[in-house]
């Protein structure tokens, strides 16, 4: 017998096996591969540190008018290292960093506030409705037809009439309306897992179905699930933006991209374009990275678009 | 096909009524009043004025008759901000300037995606096809108001080509920009949708048949492939729809055209309710009308459909 093929039979044999790689960890290396989803990353990891830690570069706030530049913002506003505003100054002088380092801050928490409300009631309303199925599943998913069939942007706006604007309704507003695509979504995948092997083993063992719906739908929903979360963050951003850009969302001196893009746009025939050119920049950027986020994560988590 | 119909109008109906029954609750819930002035009446004008117009019977009263007045007459009741005018009257005014410049902008959205989503499918990989693709991604972080004053910018401030508002009658250099604002981020859409939806289809067999008969290029994208690829756009319509709705608001607004838009969000700064509340119903029954009809296309066109 050759000794080489002889021993490299026994070592094959005696390894440990090569330890199956995990979903988890397919996925994560396929996600790796995607560069513009890893860029994305890295952007939007940057903005995160620019809205936290944002406030600590610059002696400004939000609210403090720099009354030197009061009116000759278009003259000596400008962004400018030399006098401390990074990003120059408002229409009324006040610091421009700290209020987009403000306004990011709102606008990413909404983006995400919105996304966690319908992870948590969009996915167990949707594996709920879907893992019974029948009147249950017709009656549920009927509500959220009904309720997607409101224009839900002109009911949030009456809510913020009604209920004075604050920061708190905005996001009541925008939880309310969030989670109804990702209930639909959950649906849609329960019914095709719940006829599956380990379902019915679940069943036969004497599992109740509470237990079945969170413990073996709902883990098996999440690639889906954080998929679809992610793709959810940019159009909250985009909902909490417009309401601001039409003055009815987020309340002085508090901002929000949309409105300081509605202010900046305001001013524009001054000649002060950066007022409107840096949150711009911010609110686009940030939303290509979630696209390209969400669109790589998709390749990775979601094996049915390969 | 007609009970499928009698259905969808059965879902609708509730669904106008919930609408109709949360913003009357939410009107009341609210504080002002129509007769809130600078200076406070005297409580026994104010009870008089109060009982005259109905509003100190109970809540379900209050709704019940506000409900009979829409349905029966089409009354959505006064403005509280334009004292001599009705709601009808305002809405009236707005609506055919929305009406314009919104099929203007739907008709772009729908005719440009489709022909920019096939060409890019048809000559799959090309340079077409890349334009196409990065032009979807790209008008994706472009909504309307972000689109507005970038064009504004542009066309009026440094090219000085087209007025930066007002709408004038409606005369076309007044519309051009408020249509490429709305109509952008779904046209971009439709091109997405309309792009992946034609390669699937381009590749099914039924195609490979229709070339292997030996039929044009031409013949097969348009008599056989495009039917069924239309099938994902159309159900992308009535989202489209109703974004395009929403979207008119900021139209209204940046660009002064003096659509219902403008309307609205000045009631709602001035607290205004029956406007909020007559356009937010007008509003849902579009929408809800608009989406039974991109159904009922959708099952027009796709034959395979049973209800």
């Amino acid at each position: 017998m050759n000794p080489l093929f002889g021993r490299r039979a026994l070592r094959t044999l005696s390894d440990p096996a090569p330890g199956g790689r995990s979903l988890w960890q397919d996925a994560r290396a396929r996600f790796f591969r995607n560069r513009a989803a890893v860029a994305s990353l890295a952007v939007l990891g940057s903005v995160a540190v620019f809205a936290v830690f944002g406030g600590l570069v610059t002696p400004w706030n939000n609210e403090q008018i720099d009354w030197s530049m009061l009116g000759s913002v278009a003259e000596e506003g400008a962004p400018s290292f030399a006098n401390g505003h990074y990003f120059g100054v408002d229409e009324v002088g006040r610091d421009l960093f700290a209020r987009t380092v403000q306004g990011t801050r709102i606008s990413l928490a909404v983006g995400i506030v919105g996304a966690l409300i319908s992870v948590a009631v969009g996915t167990l309303y949707g594996a709920t409705a879907g893992y019974f199925g029948g009147r249950v599943d017709g009656a549920m998913m009927r509500v959220v037809d009904v309720l997607m069939a409101i224009p839900y942007m002109f009911v949030l706006i009456l809510l913020m009439v009604v209920f004075s604007r604050s920061i708190l309704m905005l996001f009541v507003g925008i939880g309310l309306i969030s989670w109804l695509d990702m209930a639909r979504i959950a649906r849609g995948q329960t019914l095709s897992l719940k006829n599956r092997e380990f379902v019915e083993a679940a069943v036969a063992i004497g599992v109740r179905p509470r237990r079945i719906v969170l413990r073996h739908i709902v883990p098996n929903l999440l690639g889906v699930v954080i998929v679809y979360a992610t793709l959810l963050v940019p159009s909250m951003i985009i909902y909490e933006s417009f309401i601001s850009f039409l003055g009815l969302g987020v309340q002085e001196p508090a901002t929000s991209w949309g409105a300081l893009i509605a202010s900046g746009a305001g001013q524009m025939q001054y000649g002060t374009l950066w007022q409107l050119l840096f949150p711009l920049f911010f609110f686009v950027v940030t939303l290509f990275s979630f696209f390209f986020l969400g669109d790589g994560l998709r390749d990775a988590l979601d094996p049915k678009d390969r | 096909m007609i009970a499928y119909l009698l259905r969808r109008i059965a879902v609708a109906v509730p669904t106008l009524l919930i609408l109709i029954v949360v913003s009357y609750v939410l009107m009341y819930a609210a504080p002002g009043g129509p007769f809130d002035t600078e200076r406070a009446l005297p409580p026994e004008v104010m009870a008089n004025l109060q009982r005259k117009y109905g509003l100190d019977e109970p809540l379900a009263v209050q709704i019940w008759r506000y409900l009979v007045a829409i349905v029966t007459e089409f009354d959505f009741g006064p403005s509280f901000q334009y004292k001599d005018q009705t709601v009808n009257e305002i809405v009236a005014q707005g609506f055919p300037v929305t009406l314009t410049y919104g099929a203007w902008s739907f008709a772009v959205a729908v005719l440009v995606g489709v022909s920019l989503g096939i060409a890019a499918a048809v000559r799959h990989n090309s340079f077409l096809d890349y334009l196409a693709v990065g032009v979807s991604v790209g008008a994706q972080v472009l909504p309307n108001f972000v689109m507005a004053p970038i064009l504004t910018l542009v066309f009026t401030l440094w090219l000085g080509w087209l007025p930066g508002g007002g709408w004038q009658g409606g005369q076309w250099p007044y519309v051009v920009m408020p249509v490429i604002a709305l109509s952008t981020s779904f046209m971009a859409s439709i091109a997405r949708i309309a792009r992946s939806s034609m390669l699937e289809v381009l590749n099914a067999n039924f195609i490979r048949t229709a070339r292997a008969k030996g039929l044009p290029g031409r013949r097969i994208v348009f008599r056989h492939a495009l039917k069924p690829a239309m099938l994902p756009v159309i159900s992308y319509l009535g989202p489209a729809f109703v974004g395009m709705i929403t979207g008119s608001v900021v139209i209204d607004v940046f660009f002064a055209t003096g659509g219902i838009g403008q309307f609205f969000v000045n009631s709602a700064l001035n607290r205004d309710y029956p406007v909020i509340m007559g356009v937010t119903i007008l509003t849902g029954a579009l929408i809800v009308a608009f989406n039974l009809l991109a159904d009922l296309l959708y099952a027009w066109i796709d034959p395979r459909i049973r209800y």
